[in-house]
């Protein structure tokens, strides 16, 4: 063959090599089909133990009542029961050591988030709950200062 | 041109077994060598399904503000992997839809987008939550051309963070819209039904945050689980069937309005 072909291929296959060196090194040894399919199961095998080693920050009522058993109970026995205790007191995550203490949400915006009165017929699910309008019921003080809200039938003393 | 037997064999020969040498350095596999060489990569008989009951669901938005506080997604960007839409369906059949930062603080103002709507107008309101439907047939997969992000034995849709390089091929291909960039990985990023916390045995940050169980998740491969049994026994629907996409976040009550 003449010379003006040999060299341009030369080249080509020196770039496939290159390719296949680099894809060699730069691969991780795992990567591969992991599953039914290789359209859908073509991965990188631990980044499925990447996900599954995620911390988790919500712990659950469960852990609450360990130390608080109190509160815990009383909360359970009120209309509110139906309230996980981190949506109001923020995800626990390690507390009692990391962080020491919850931010309690406390804002009127957080109560508001059920019991703000929307005009819609009685099928939507939201008419089930006391409403109030904001604007008209006490507009600029927290709910907490009259209402508690572990038992939202008692009003604070 | 003249050619004897000889040297069409020889040339035959040679031809064969120069083509034969590129071809060995390619591996194909068959089916069933590629099924026997692999491994399941999620719990074996699994199979996770989720129940979204929009008749429950009062748009508190509880289940936006635990996932994004359990899942790290910036708080006050405006991305979220699962949100909460309200429709306002008025007399002349008109609709109103919104979802104020995806429902994250919930629904508290009777307008929409800034539009009063008169009360007596409104023929029906509601509530619905959306999240990634980790399709059977996931086109987001089919579309990434580096293998980053893949479908899990168990059928959960996940991305690899480390080997996504940002092309935004599965963001567009997403028929729901349910994935969109990390603002601080810059990597797409999706709802992973919190696969952290299902395998483990929890239930999902948005499924334990909901007071009024609009949420459910399940095994649909399991005849006990309650989620398989309402998709085996109520009448469920799915968003968007004629994709094609076969999702399994299955609905209770969608109204047609829905899109």
């Amino acid at each position: 063959m003449k010379n003006h072909v040999l060299r341009p291929l030369w080249v080509v296959l020196g770039a496939i090599a290159l390719l296949l060196l680099v894809r060699y090194f730069m691969v991780p040894a795992d990567f591969g089909v992991h599953g039914e399919s290789f359209k859908l199961s073509f991965h990188r095998l631990s980044n499925v133990d990447d996900w599954r080693n995620f911390t988790v920050k919500y712990k659950g009522n469960t852990l609450c009542i360990e130390c608080h058993e109190e509160n815990v109970e009383a909360h359970a026995n009120s209309a509110h029961a139906i309230i996980q205790c981190e949506n109001c007191h923020g995800p626990a995550e390690n507390h009692p050591d990391n962080p020491e203490s919850l931010a309690l949400d406390t804002s009127r915006e957080l109560c508001l988030r059920c019991h703000a009165d929307l005009p819609y017929p009685s099928s939507t699910a939201r008419n089930q709950i006391p409403p109030i309008d904001p604007n008209k019921h006490n507009p600029g003080s927290a709910c907490v200062q009259c209402h508690n809200p572990h038992n939202p039938e008692l009003e604070v003393g | 041109m003249s050619c004897s037997r000889r040297k069409f064999l020889k040339s035959t020969l040679k031809g064969t077994l120069a083509a034969s040498v590129p071809l060995s350095a390619f591996r194909f596999l068959s089916p069933a060598e590629s099924r026997a060489a692999t491994e399941s990569t999620g719990t074996p008989g699994t199979r996770w399904g989720f129940i979204v009951d929009t008749n429950k669901c009062v748009g508190c938005g509880f289940c936006v503000k635990a996932c994004k506080k359990e899942n790290e997604v910036p708080y006050d960007a405006p991305v979220t992997r699962t949100w909460v839409e309200r429709y306002v369906v008025t007399r002349d059949g008109k609709d109103y839809i919104d979802s104020p930062m995806g429902g994250r603080d919930g629904f508290t103002d009777p307008k929409i987008r800034g539009e009063e709507i008169p009360p007596e107008e409104i023929t029906k309101a509601f509530f619905v939550p959306k999240l990634c439907n980790q399709c059977e047939n996931p086109p987001c997969v089919q579309v990434c051309p580096v293998g980053a992000t893949y479908q899990t034995g168990d059928g959960v849709v996940l991305v690899d963070r480390s080997w996504c390089i940002g092309c935004g091929y599965c963001i567009m291909a997403c028929p729901y819209g349910v994935r969109f960039f990390h603002p601080v990985y810059r990597v797409a990023e999706k709802c992973t039904f919190c696969y952290h916390r299902i395998s483990k045995g929890m239930k999902t940050a948005c499924v334990d945050a909901c007071p009024f169980g609009a949420r459910q998740i399940g095994n649909l491969l399991d005849p006990e689980d309650p989620v398989a049994q309402i998709v085996q026994t109520q009448r469920v629907a799915v968003l968007k069937d004629e994709y094609g996409t076969k999702p399994q976040v299955f609905y209770i009550g969608l109204d047609k309005n829905v899109r």
